[in-house]
């Protein structure tokens, strides 16, 4: 266990200075909406004439850290579909940062992890290079026009350098800063030891610490999480979700859809029972003592002490 | 937009229009640019300059392209005389044309494969080569029945973006699998050219074989050109969105998340796919093609770590099995799009061999990590007890 302890305070250390780095952006977004992060206001979705998601509304607000929980087949992973803006609700509106979630275009604000299963695992790729996808909505032919002066006008001056730039923002590629932040990202989840290593030979754990590590990378102030620990083993989910937590008090806004109610009892601020409509929103304390588990999943659900599901 | 960039196009556009004649009405788009006089000129004749001006375009490219074609000859002229080999003689020119297709069809279809293999989407190439064959089949019977006299590689080209996009399009709509629409479009595909085929038999089924198996002898400069071409938009297009190629090919639901348009994506790679089986179909044949897109591909994915290196891996795999795959087609006077498939095949046995002892070599080496770990180092908090 001391060895977890050392890795942990490493990680705030490293915690620390991503929020430095982000605070122009933090501001930025506090003075373009100081609103929740996520809104959605009486909506309803189903695939099909019968709704999945019916009549939910929920707020999240900055720095909050709330878990969605509810049965299998709840409308968990559609709630979370829609608050992204991927599905457009049948009724009701979505709103991601004040801005309708469908036509929401920062999307490095967000930053998504999905269960571990829908990564491509067999492909030849170094965990370095996922975490560099963070960079993407950075990078790009946006970066001509950084600064005051313009591409044009540059290039009577400086040709070659002009050119450089060009080909480099034309073609994608991560400038000296991106790869820092890469790094930075890699050290604060702690696999900076394995940046060169294949995705493919990380367990389970690792590899959502390294989906974390994206979206840090991406400098998200919303890390959205679909069932990150299915299928990850006790002491490793124990270690995911401290990392969460110091994130959380770094300033990040965590939205968490699980099914374990073990860790959401434990580790979340706010609990949303969900079983196709809202069935619990409130603190996790209110929760537990609350019979909200009981009407959502049947009779049947009760807590087991000792933070097991 | 700067000043001297609109004067140099309005100036360009009035010589444009000093030097055309007749007095066409101008389209309504250009009616409405009303601010400069010296655009009001444009009203005469713009249709007809623009028509002129593509034409010289297009001629002026085929210039170009032949000129590189002449390039070409010239160093392969010089390996000759370094090296002796019979197959790079200068009298035979459709040597140098089938090297150079080939080499080309080596950098472009493992490009494009890297993608595809990795999307679970080895098949696609099968599919599209079975519609250029339709495309083939449309152009051969267009010039028989009108004497269009149009390549039957541009209707290749053509009728395989069309049934790219029809894939695309299927399964987004539909919620079927993506082999069903594989499958659907590579049948209808087969079955379209066989039947423009037996429409008119006796014409056509002569050149339909070097279609079906390709031929090196059969490169001309023409469809070397295009090939050329093809090369030039495949590779500039993978150069400026392999990023978001990458992501989409990684995590579909979170690129989608960080604002990439998936399905705009998905249907550029289609799009860029079809370009590819096209252009290797001269010398690989339509029912061969589909190999370099995903043979060589899986050998790198055996032996590499990251994504760049397998990209680079595969582009050297697959020019390797088309250079000893053309030499021995020369020699040996085979098919040689069956050698490069057989070589490729060969290298790929290779490459999982070789990866079966580095990821023995590799496990050692992690089991070393572990070790480094549990005394405390960067490692990441609870990893020790957590290995796969």
């Amino acid at each position: 266990m001391s060895a977890n302890d050392t890795d942990a305070a490493s990680d705030t250390g490293s915690i620390d200075r991503a929020t430095d780095r982000g605070t122009d952006h933090a501001t930025d977004a506090a003075a373009e909406a100081n609103g929740p992060v996520v809104d959605l206001a009486d909506v309803t979705f189903g695939y099909t004439a019968t709704p999945v998601v019916e009549d939910v509304s929920l707020t999240v607000d900055p720095g909050e850290y709330v878990a969605v929980i509810g049965p299998n087949g709840s409308g968990k992973s559609t709630l979370m579909r829609l608050l992204l803006g991927l599905l457009a609700p049948d009724a009701g509106t979505a709103r991601l940062f004040g801005e309708d979630a469908e036509r929401f275009d920062d999307g490095e604000r967000v930053g998504y992890v999905a269960q571990q299963a829908s990564a491509a695992k067999e492909m030849p790729i170094t965990v370095r290079e996922v975490v560099k996808m963070g960079r993407f909505p950075y990078v790009g032919v946006d970066r001509l026009s950084d600064g005051d002066e313009t591409v044009v006008e540059d290039l009577f001056d400086e040709p070659v350098r002009t050119a450089r730039r060009t080909a480099n923002a034309v073609s994608g590629r991560l400038a000296a800063a991106d790869w820092e932040i890469v790094d930075d990202a890699l050290a604060t989840v702690g696999m900076s030891a394995f940046a060169d290593r294949r995705i493919g030979q990380l367990s389970g754990g690792q590899r959502q610490r390294v989906f974390i590590a994206r979206a840090l990378a991406g400098e998200a102030d919303l890390l959205v999480l679909d069932e990150p620990t299915v299928g990850v083993d006790a002491e490793s989910v124990d270690a995911f979700y401290d990392l969460l937590g110091a994130l959380n008090d770094a300033g990040i806004t965590v939205l968490l859809i699980e099914h374990d109610l073990g860790a959401v009892v434990e580790h979340a601020d706010r609990v949303v029972c969900l079983n196709r409509e809202v069935y619990f929103d409130g603190s996790t304390d209110e929760f537990v003592e609350s019979d909200a588990l009981a009407r959502a999943f049947g009779t049947e659900a009760r807590f087991l002490t000792g933070g097991a599901e | 937009m700067s000043d001297p960039l609109t004067a140099a196009v309005a100036a360009w556009l009035v010589a444009a229009v000093d030097q055309s004649l007749g007095a066409a009405d101008l389209p309504l788009t250009l009616a409405a640019v009303d601010s400069s006089a010296a655009l009001a000129a444009v009203r005469h004749s713009a249709a007809i300059a623009l028509q002129g001006g593509l034409a010289d375009v297009g001629r002026a490219v085929f210039g170009v392209l032949l000129w590189v074609l002449d390039q070409w000859y010239w160093l392969m002229d010089w390996a000759y005389y370094f090296t002796g080999l019979e197959m790079l003689d200068p009298r035979y020119r459709y040597m140098h044309r089938a090297l150079l297709v080939g080499l080309c069809v080596g950098v472009m279809a493992p490009l494009i494969g890297t993608f595809l293999v990795h999307r679970q989407l080895a098949l696609i190439g099968d599919a599209l080569a079975h519609t250029a064959f339709a495309g083939v089949a449309v152009g051969l019977f267009l010039n028989a029945v009108i004497d269009l006299g149009v390549s039957p590689y541009l209707t290749a080209v053509v009728v395989a973006m069309i049934a790219a996009l029809f894939i695309e399009l299927i399964s987004e709509t539909t919620d079927a699998y993506n082999d069903v629409s594989m499958a659907i479009v590579l049948s209808t595909g087969f079955a379209l050219g066989t039947t423009l085929i037996s429409l008119n038999a006796g014409g056509l089924a002569v050149g339909v074989n070097q279609f079906l198996f390709g031929n090196l002898s059969t490169v001309s400069p023409q469809s070397a050109a295009i090939l050329l071409v093809l090369f030039a938009v495949i590779v500039g297009t993978v150069a400026v969105t392999r990023n978001q190629l990458l992501y989409v090919t990684f995590d579909e639901t979170a690129a989608e998340v960080s604002g990439i348009s998936v399905n705009w994506y998905n249907r550029v790679m289609v799009m860029l796919t079809a370009l590819v089986v096209v252009g290797a179909m001269q010398i690989m044949g339509v029912i061969l093609v589909a190999a370099m897109l995903v043979v060589p591909v899986a050998g790198a994915t055996q032996v590499s770590r990251s994504f760049t290196e397998s990209l680079v891996v595969s582009v050297v795999l697959a020019e390797l099995a088309v250079l000893l795959g053309i030499g021995v087609a020369y020699y040996g006077g085979v098919t040689a799009g069956g050698v490069i498939v057989l070589v490729a095949v060969g290298i790929y046995v290779c490459a999982v061999g070789i990866g079966k002892l580095q990821s023995a070599r590799g496990e050692r080496e992690i089991t070393d990590m572990g070790s480094i770990e549990t005394d405390g180092a960067d490692g990441g908090a609870g990893t020790g007890g957590d290995r796969p």
